[in-house]
């Protein structure tokens, strides 16, 4: 009986310890693969024409600047949309309403988070765009904004959701400490909780944002398309192209091994190198909290 | 005097557990007075309803009075902000919020809307002077209030109450996660207290009741069963279950 059980114990600690490192394993292997699809073009295109401003690759222009600040413009757009009201619901959500408002907006909140990135898109094309075209008197409503509305509100439901769990997780203490000081409501929110539960919102930004960035086809279905470069403000009002959607749109018919698939690749690796800074970014912050914290407490 | 009248208290929540069953008692101004009892008696549930934080909890039934200086403070028009800055509380577990020592006894005074940097340091000093926490602390006034210890972190709690300068300190166990040095500190500035201040405390052993009453309250199961001074109540209690628990023989 006792024998068996720590056989059991072995092959259970041994299934879990081979799922953990095989996480680690396919990143690595993703990575590389990127690395070695992606780094020839560093031999093949000189870094002046790579960065340049014009993609045109059936012509060799391979000008991947339009395509970063196409991403650029709509992820801040996003952002600008996504964390404003993300954490606005978020507080909503955690402490302003009653308790039945709560248990229905939270997993309607969630579910909204899982709806079809394609299905958002098509609402877009069909409703939004058309709207904002005679709204705005544009000559095309598939334009930058468009793809920023839409993109902040699929990162809306991330942001929301774990901005919420931070919000919850302050002890209720906190607030009873605030409120017999005499805060109001409000103050008891912005000086007290929102400062405590700031690692989590910080995370729940940091997230949202990932999110943005790396969606792909809500924008290239709404965004226009146009790899032409987005640096004014006013650029937000016409097309652009991303660069998640220019390898989902290209990588299909492009021929493999040539230039322009390496270079897709390479974009492919400046799309992982962005989303691994904003994760370190975000998780730094929350490390350091922690270490504060960690420190205080000892 | 009198300067808290509770009149014929009942309380219940929403999910029926702890609630308060026709409380009538009588709080002295200048003058500490104890709560004690076994847990789940109420002693929390009316601290709370002396401040209105029970506003926050799920209420079903309250009705009774509550007078403070003669006003009945569960009144619908009563400010309740105003009031909690009359009616300062102390936890059981320190909470500092997360800010410095300074902000942590400056944030009261500057939602009341003190903006003098002059009255700020002045009401800094004069609270933790008062809370005995001025020594150990002067020269870190700007450091993180969490690196207290459990002991500094409690007192810092009483001196961000006092720096309000309230007239009602309601304690609730205040010591209860205190070594016995740090316990006889926050005791011994609520002697000190008193002269200026009402004090309510719910204590958390009956010896902590016994050392620092003037008036003790015995309550149980949301019942008031006995309210003497007390030299009194613990020395010669008058009911059999009063007589029961500070002998020790329940709770």
């Amino acid at each position: 009986m006792k024998k068996s059980l720590t056989w059991q114990e072995y092959v259970i600690t041994r299934l879990i310890k081979v799922s953990g490192y095989s996480a680690i394993v396919f990143v690595a292997l993703i990575f590389f693969f990127l690395l070695r699809e992606g780094l020839p073009t560093l031999g093949e295109v000189s870094l002046g024409d790579l960065f340049s401003i014009r993609w045109y690759p059936i012509e060799d222009y391979f000008g991947i600047l339009p395509l970063l600040t196409g991403s650029l413009i709509v992820t801040v757009g996003a952002g600008l949309i996504a964390v404003p009201f993300g954490i606005g619901t978020a507080i909503y959500i955690a402490e302003i309403a009653p308790r039945w408002a709560r248990n229905i907006l939270k997993p309607l909140v969630e579910l909204l988070g899982g709806l079809p990135s394609v299905v958002l898109g098509f609402l877009g094309i069909l409703v939004l765009s058309p709207i904002l075209r005679q709204w705005l008197d544009l000559p095309t409503g598939l334009t930058a904004f468009t793809g920023s509305l839409l993109l902040g509100g699929i990162a809306i439901p991330t942001v929301v959701s774990i901005a919420e769990d931070a919000l919850d997780a302050v002890p209720k203490a906190y607030r009873d400490a605030a409120l017999a000081l005499g805060a109001t409501h409000w103050q008891t929110i912005w000086r007290v909780t929102l400062p405590a539960a700031r690692s989590g919102v910080l995370t729940a930004v940091m997230l949202g944002v990932g999110r943005a960035i790396g969606e792909t086809m809500t924008v290239m279905m709404v965004t226009g398309n146009a790899p032409v470069m987005a640096l004014t403000p006013g650029s937000l009002f016409s097309p652009v192209r991303t660069m998640t959607a220019t390898i989902a749109a290209e990588m299909g018919e492009v021929a493999n091994g040539s230039v322009h698939y390496h270079v897709l690749f390479f974009i492919g690796m400046v799309l992982f190198l962005i989303s691994l800074g904003v994760n370190v970014a975000a998780s730094t912050v929350v490390f350091r909290q922690k270490k504060r914290a960690e420190r205080i407490l000892s | 005097m009198n300067k808290i009248a509770i009149e014929d208290l009942n309380l219940q929540y929403a999910d029926g557990t702890e609630s308060l069953n026709g409380i009538n008692l009588e709080v002295p101004a200048n003058a500490i007075t104890v709560l004690f009892g076994p847990a789940g008696g109420g002693k929390s549930s009316l601290l709370r309803c002396i401040n209105r934080l029970n506003d926050l909890a799920e209420v079903k039934k309250m009705t009774g009075r509550i007078l403070l200086d003669g006003g009945n403070i569960l009144d619908q028009k009563t400010d309740v902000i105003a009031l909690r800055r009359k009616v300062g509380m102390v936890f059981a577990r320190p909470v500092v919020l997360p800010m410095s020592i300074r902000q942590n006894l400056t944030y009261g005074l500057e939602l009341a809307g003190e903006k003098h940097k002059s009255r700020l340091d002045e009401a800094v000093e004069r609270s933790l002077k008062q809370a005995a926490l001025w020594e150990e602390v002067h020269d870190r006034l700007d450091e993180a209030a969490i690196a207290l210890s459990g002991g500094q972190q409690q007192r810092l709690c009483l001196a961000r109450v006092l720096a309000l300068r309230p007239e009602v300190i309601l304690l609730d166990e205040p010591t209860s996660g205190l070594d016995p040095i740090s316990t006889g500190k926050v005791e011994a500035s609520l002697q000190e207290l008193k002269k200026n201040y009402t004090v309510i405390l719910v204590p958390h052993s009956v010896q902590q009741a016994a050392r620092t009453a003037d008036h003790a309250a015995f309550f149980l199961q949301g019942k008031l069963v006995e309210y003497a001074p007390g030299t009194e109540i613990f020395t010669n209690p008058q009911d059999q279950r009063t007589e029961d628990y500070v002998t020790g023989r329940f709770g």
